[in-house]
């Protein structure tokens, strides 16, 4: 990890409204390069929201979401046009769902998936991106001969890391994840944070993981942040907050969890 | 559409008396109007989509109700009317489509394709090159290339406003993993004046060469669909491809049975039972001129296109 | 004698909500200051908070009150009120601590949990590897166990895998939290050796070592942390 003077996303006062109804409210938080921010908090407390507010998906009702980008500098991603959004998305930031059919085109080929940021970019040499395809197939541990086959015929865990692959394909500094382990074995969620925990320290990758497994947030996240009602109750250092919760709600959380 | 619009238009057609009772062309003038207006935009943003309020028409949607709405709002008593289908002149849909107008505006019918001022086709661009001056209208079945890919119409709208396209080429990323190469024959897409990405409508891709720099004015018309657009003429038209895959039309080892010739768009035809086979050109027109410059037909030649006249005849649509 | 770590007026209290708010006041007015080369015991009777003040140094748990500063790549830097980031950066660079437990991604060899700490600083894998081959190899870890996962050991081939995470990199600062409790008497001796060489490279240690034996071996002084004030 390249230690690093300046943040890569800093999020200020950041609040939601669908009506009078509050998605999220008051969100604010720094993430550094390499770093991996874990979003805890009951179903229904603005955990998705935030992440689709975040990467503009949703328009933010109040705040500032600003972000270092590698090719621009320091933007305000409330000034961006929604070209520059959406090509800002598919360069430097990545999205990963929970459900992998959403954040995968099922109707190609897994090739297909992995390829298609590269052509979106203007990459028209099909032998360049076939070698790009197989790389990312191999790093993300399927194997190559299962370039052309169509996604439904994967595995949950293995869709879940061609969705990693697709976005990461062009090489983000940050991707943003919607229970990334959730619906999977517990076998195979290891595999998976044993790969995400690799690619992180390999490309100095920041993620954002939203997520209500306790035990991803320990083995994978540096930072944390508690939500409950669509605010951050307790927000800090992950394993302070796991070991020394102060929040009321932060601690219920903690001594819910089951010990195996 | 040459000259001023006459409401009573002087009859070129001898043989079919004009229908009482029906506004010339069919559509009423205000129709028309809406529907030039919307050509104007189509032509003045060249391959992108404009919708328009489709009517009924008095075949239905999927014979090509888009183009006959374009070809009624624009023609005008003087006009010369060719319509083809599958390149032919003389199969049901392009026979109903020419009965329509010959029926309501009494307009000149030719099959020569350099006399025609206004050329309504499905599936084909004839074989002999268009001017300057004559109208290109195709029927089209689907006019949003990326659906195949993005079923959602707002997203794809999104995409070809921000000229969001790299969908457009996974679609032949997966023809070469496939088949080795881009194996998408018709309806292969084209970037209109580097700018919109559109579908040719579902032409062979042999045709797409065509378009580019065309002379003639190329209108679209979508029914079902309600969108119209255009290219001008002159216009840049290329069609997609990958530096180590580039852009290739059909070839044929084999020459029209009928005239010989190497060059045009041959369709195969089974002649008996026997499973016997024939090529021929797939432009009637093109091919009877050949014809008619060259020697009389043999009579195995006049076999080969009774084959083909019961063919065609059978698969119109 | 270089200060390498200095805390004071370190105050600690739990209110724990789940039992109706109840408030343990663990550490009062704590004041240490460690430099280098030294090896700290913790003493006091148990409960007194031993374990406590060594998370507090290790910013594990945040004190009500009173600052942990740290000399970290040249500069003090105060973990109690540091971002999470530079706190990370300090325990990358600066201190190791050694817990009583072991916590891993299941599936991850043992060879590549010792081999972490180097590699995340830029070393090589093969370079870190070979380290921690040499280190697994002293600590009497079987080789047959290198690619094995360490979360099917035994509880005192798991502390050995913990110690030898810390001790694979030369850190300036060391936190021991009962680092021998469950060794036998053969490898307790390897490991008190390799404290020993540590503190002897100057490195600053802080530890809670319930052996009486281990504790005469190799503190330099003890320190009672129920002691009120300054120091």
């Amino acid at each position: 990890m390249i230690f690093s003077k300046e943040p890569l996303l800093k999020v200020m006062g950041m609040t939601k409204y669908f009506g009078d109804r509050v998605g999220c409210r008051d969100i604010s938080f720094e993430l550094w390069p390499g770093e991996v921010l874990g979003i805890v908090g009951e179903s229904g407390s603005g955990k998705t929201t935030l992440l689709n507010t975040l990467s503009y998906h949703l328009e933010p009702t109040r705040g500032i979401i600003l972000y270092w980008s590698e090719q621009q500098g320091l933007v305000d991603l409330g000034q961006l046009s929604e070209s520059q959004i959406r090509y800002l998305m598919r360069t430097e930031w990545g999205m990963v769902r929970q459900n992998p059919r959403e954040g995968l085109r099922m109707r190609v080929s897994a090739g297909a998936n992995i390829g298609e940021r590269l052509m979106a970019l203007g990459v028209r040499h099909y032998g360049r991106i076939r070698k790009e395809v197989q790389k990312w197939l191999e790093r993300v541990e399927i194997d190559t001969d299962r370039a052309n086959d169509l996604p439904e015929t994967f595995s949950g865990g293995m869709l879940q890391r061609l969705q990693i692959a697709r976005n990461l394909v062009t090489q983000p500094r940050l991707v943003l994840m919607d229970e990334p382990t959730g619906g999977l074995d517990v076998s195979v969620q290891a595999r998976l944070l044993d790969l995400l925990r690799a690619l992180v320290a390999e490309f100095n990758l920041s993620l954002i993981v939203v997520t209500h497994d306790l035990a991803v947030v320990r083995l994978l996240t540096h930072r944390l942040l508690v939500m409950r009602h669509g605010e951050i109750v307790e927000s800090g250092l992950t394993d302070q907050l796991l070991d020394d919760p102060h929040h009321p709600y932060t601690q219920l959380l903690v001594s819910s969890v089951i010990q195996v | 559409m040459r000259g001023p619009l006459k409401l009573q238009p002087k009859m070129k057609s001898k043989s079919v008396p004009l229908q009482e009772g029906y506004n010339f062309a069919y559509l009423d003038e205000g129709t028309k109007r809406m529907i030039r207006r919307t050509l104007l935009k189509a032509i003045a943003i060249p391959g992108h989509q404009i919708p328009f309020g489709s009517r009924e028409m008095p075949l239905p949607l999927g014979w090509g109700t888009g183009g006959i709405q374009i070809t009624a709002a624009l023609i005008g008593p003087d006009d010369i009317l060719k319509v083809i289908d599958q390149g032919a002149d003389d199969t049901t849909n392009a026979i109903s489509i020419k009965k329509l107008f010959v029926k309501t505006t009494g307009v000149q019918i030719t099959e020569r394709t350099e006399k025609a001022t206004l050329i309504q086709t499905r599936h084909r661009i004839p074989e002999t090159p268009l001017k300057e001056g004559q109208v290109i209208i195709y029927q089209v079945p689907i006019p949003e290339p990326l659906r195949f890919l993005e079923p959602r119409e707002p997203e794809t709208r999104k995409m070809h406003a921000l000229a969001d396209y790299g969908l457009m080429y996974v679609k032949l990323y997966e023809d070469i993993s496939t088949h080795g190469r881009i194996a998408t024959a018709f309806m292969y897409p084209v970037l209109v004046h580097h700018r919109y990405i559109a579908s040719p409508s579902p032409i062979p891709r042999f045709d797409n060469p065509k378009m580019d720099r065309m002379p003639a004015l190329q209108l679209f018309g979508a029914g079902r669909e309600k969108r119209i657009y255009a290219i001008p003429p002159y216009t840049t038209v290329k069609s997609l491809d990958f530096e180590d895959y580039p852009f290739e039309i059909e070839k044929w080892d084999q020459q029209c049975a009928l005239c010989g010739s190497r060059e045009s768009y041959l369709d195969e035809i089974i002649k008996d039972d026997q499973g016997g086979r024939l090529f021929v050109c797939s432009d009637t027109d093109y091919c009877q001129q050949r014809r008619e410059k060259g020697k009389n037909a043999s009579p195995s030649e006049v076999v080969a296109m009774k084959a083909v006249r019961r063919k065609k005849g059978d698969e119109t649509t | 004698m270089e200060t390498r770590l200095q805390a004071e007026d370190i105050q600690k209290t739990f209110i724990l909500y789940l039992q109706g708010g109840k408030k343990l006041n663990v550490l009062k007015r704590v004041y240490l200051t460690l430099g280098a080369g030294e090896c700290v015991a913790l003493t006091g009777p148990s409960g007194i908070g031993k374990s406590t003040f060594l998370r507090v140094l290790y910013a594990n748990y945040k004190p009500d009150s009173g600052r942990v500063l740290v000399f970290h790549r040249g500069q003090w830097i105060n973990t109690v009120e540091a971002d999470p980031y530079h706190i990370l950066d300090v325990r990358r660079y600066t201190i190791g601590y050694v817990s009583q437990f072991l916590r891993v991604i299941p599936r991850v060899p043992a060879l590549d949990i010792v081999a972490e700490p180097l590699q995340r600083l830029g070393l090589s894998p093969d370079e870190s590897r070979l380290q921690a081959q040499d280190l697994l190899r002293r600590l009497n870890i079987p080789e047959s166990l290198w690619e094995v996962s360490p979360t099917t050991f035994s509880g005192g081939e798991q502390q050995r895998i913990n110690l030898a995470r810390s001790l694979i990199y030369p850190y300036s600062i060391l936190l021991l939290d009962e680092p021998t409790a469950s060794l036998d008497e053969k490898n307790r001796a390897v490991v008190i050796q390799l404290i020993r060489e540590a503190v002897a490279r100057g490195t600053a240690i802080v530890g809670v070592f319930h052996d009486r034996e281990v504790r005469e071996t190799l503190a330099t002084r003890e320190f009672d942390v129920s002691t009120e004030g300054t120091e």
